[in-house]
């Protein structure tokens, strides 16, 4: 009862806040976590924090996971909060992925290419077999290294762009949208349709991408190419007026490389789904790249009948922070809205008994 | 508070939102989309409403927070005590107090003035949603004032159950010109916002809009000559303050269909118990005080 007290929810608060910090550091006997580790340790989550918090910090983001117990969605929501304080410098050029330092690079449509197949730190090829040598502590043996040459790895999509069996990028100099200082717009150009995707939850997007290759608005794609790195940031700052380095970004850049039968105004050739995700998140980044090329449907001429071909569906929903917020919103008391149903449904049920005992 | 600007959004940021309730203000009842930001207490739980209010508080205001027309609900306290923090404001429970009241779900009972502001937190700001998901098919629908599919929805009720059925976020037509949701007060509630002498601003974070009515502009809730709108109450007096006209909570006090019929608007029926009058259950305070100090 105490829940809609009367009187009591500062109390009531306050407590179950008391509560909540002693519940998250857990047993004291047990050492203490610290942001580092989670850093070091837990870089995966951390990276789906970033990217779903949309904000660039390791540090900050395992500082939000620690704070909420691991739960990613909850240190998003941390991590939107505070980057909704912080003030704008400027505006970053384009990142130039073809130039990044790859740590891992595949391409599922050619056996080789320049630049080669590099797997990377990946979970591909292990046996998902609990390893219970991690329990108890492990110092892995250094990984064999070889020195790199240094050279540019080359974009898979030019080859096919070579021979004009892909389709190009789409320049503009229109200055692209931003979802945080515009609110989303009808008909959505793939800038913003982009940025969505690129701060949508993984899960909404993994089981969108999954539905298309299931049937509901296929779009035969391919792997053209996963690059994960470090990109350079680079900015213009006003009173130097040239470009400077600022720092770099792990980013996961996915190319999917689809079908496409060709229409009235195009020939044959491949069309393409973008998808760039911060950190290392290849899941999430396939996922939105089949999802950006489902929700190109239209512009191709393709019927839309399909979720992940609908714009405003996607669009509207691909936002964890906006969807959780408002589902577990449905906790707040009711009790207002509540009554008055109460009061409406025993209304109708009276009315319903007087028409029935009339009719007797 | 230490590291933030007063009342938390930057001056920047309140000065979209202005423009915005400009806007709103200057087309009553249209929906005036912005640039919604993210808020520490999360969507759904009136970060719309928090940002109106972020905008319109100066220093000299005093704030009132309702939920369910109480003061203590929990999300009530939380919304305080973050202005509280932020802004420093003063903070009051007293409707005839406030010159910004902050409302989730309600419409406090006394009637409110011309130098007042209600805000209106807003899960839903289109009232069209039920009838057309689509918002790009939504906004041409006001755009043409088309707004048939909504009376034939009410239409529909009548048919089947002999009235409408719908009891909170009645909607309702601002100015004769834009349908409006009110906002999930009950429908109780909506003659109120007919003709209010106060400012109404609703803001819907999630939903990324704002839209206002301005003081003295016609509010008519949806119906028909032969149906006219009506309004339900629980059919009691208030168990604490005997009030036979406020809108009334009940509660469950056992488990044998015991039922307790209390004022939502706590500040009004503490208002009435201390002017002396007294309902028939008062002096037995109930267990919905356990938590009390």
């Amino acid at each position: 009862m105490a829940y809609v007290a009367v009187k009591g929810g500062e109390r009531a608060i306050d407590n179950a806040h008391a509560w909540l910090a002693e519940a998250r550091r857990g047993d004291t006997a047990v050492p203490e976590l610290t942001t580092a580790q989670i850093a070091a340790q837990l870089g995966r989550a951390v990276d789906r924090v970033m990217a779903e918090g949309s904000l660039y910090d390791p540090a900050l983001a395992a500082l939000a996971l620690k704070q909420a117990q691991g739960d990613v969605i909850e240190a998003a929501f941390l991590l939107r909060a505070y980057r909704t304080t912080l003030p704008r410098f400027g505006y970053a050029a384009p990142l130039d992925t073809a130039a990044m330092l790859v740590r891992r690079r595949v391409s599922a449509i050619y056996k080789d290419m320049p630049g080669g197949q590099i797997l990377g730190p990946t979970y591909d090829y292990t046996h998902r077999l609990l390893d219970f040598a991690l329990e108890a502590g492990f110092s892995p043996p250094s990984a064999p290294e070889m020195p790199a040459d240094g050279a540019e790895i080359p974009p898979v999509n030019a080859i096919l762009a070579q021979e004009g069996l892909v389709e190009g990028d789409a320049t503009t100099d229109a200055e692209p949208g931003d979802l945080t200082r515009t609110p989303l717009a009808f008909p959505a150009g793939r800038d913003v349709r982009l940025q969505t995707l690129a701060r949508g939850d993984e899960g909404f997007l993994l089981a969108l991408g999954y539905s298309t290759q299931r049937g509901w608005g296929g779009s035969h794609p391919f792997v053209g190419e996963i690059r994960v790195g470090e990109a350079a940031v680079a900015i213009t700052p006003p009173e130097l007026g040239f470009e400077i380095d600022i720092g770099d970004v792990a980013v996961t850049e996915c190319q999917m490389v689809n079908q496409f039968k060709g229409s009235k105004t195009a020939p044959p050739q491949f069309t393409r789904g973008y998808g760039l995700v911060f950190g290392h998140a290849e899941r999430k980044a396939m996922a939105m790249a089949l999802v950006d090329r489902a929700m190109r449907a239209e512009e191709l001429g393709e019927e839309v009948t399909a979720p992940a071909q609908n714009i405003e569906f996607v669009l509207y929903h691909a936002d964890n922070i906006e969807a959780t917020g408002f589902v577990e919103h449905l906790k707040l008391p009711h009790y207002v809205d509540f009554q008055s149903e109460l009061e409406t449904v025993r209304r109708m049920r009276a009315e319903a008994v007087a028409v029935k005992e009339a009719a007797e | 508070m230490k590291g933030y600007n007063f009342a938390y959004l930057d001056e920047q940021t309140k000065r979209m939102i202005r423009r915005a309730l400009l806007k709103a203000v200057a087309i009553p009842g249209h929906q005036v989309p912005f640039g919604s930001r993210e808020m520490p207490l999360p969507y759904g739980w009136g970060t719309g409403g928090i940002q109106v209010t972020a905008a319109v508080l100066g220093e000299a205001d005093v704030l009132k927070v309702i939920d369910q027309g109480a003061d203590d609900t929990t999300n009530a306290v939380s919304i305080r005590r973050f202005f509280g923090r932020t802004a420093g404001v003063a903070t009051t429970t007293h409707t005839t107090e406030a010159t910004v009241i902050q409302t989730r779900h309600r419409i406090p009972e006394v009637a409110l003035r011309e130098d007042q502001i209600i805000v209106y937190q807003v899960p839903q700001p289109e009232p069209l949603s039920k009838l057309e998901p689509s918002r790009a098919e939504t906004r041409r629908m006001h755009g043409l004032a088309e707004y048939g599919a909504m009376h034939v929805k009410l239409y529909e009720d009548i048919t089947r159950f002999g009235h409408v059925a719908i009891s909170y976020d009645y909607p309702v037509m601002v100015n004769g010109r834009y349908l409006m949701a009110p906002s999930p007060i009950p429908a109780f509630d909506n003659p109120k916002m007919h003709m209010m002498p106060a400012l109404q601003l609703f803001g819907a974070g999630r939903e990324q809009r704002i839209y206002a009515v301005p003081p003295w502009t016609a509010v008519r809730s949806l119906d028909f000559e032969d149906h006219p709108f009506r309004t339900t109450r629980a059919p009691h007096a208030c168990g604490l303050c005997g009030a036979a006209d406020s809108y009334l909570d009940e509660v469950v006090t056992d488990d044998r269909g015991g039922r307790l019929f209390v004022c939502s608007d706590t500040d009004f029926c503490e208002g009435r118990r201390a002017a002396g009058h007294l309902g028939s259950e008062a002096g037995a305070e109930t267990g919905t005080d356990m938590a009390a100090e």
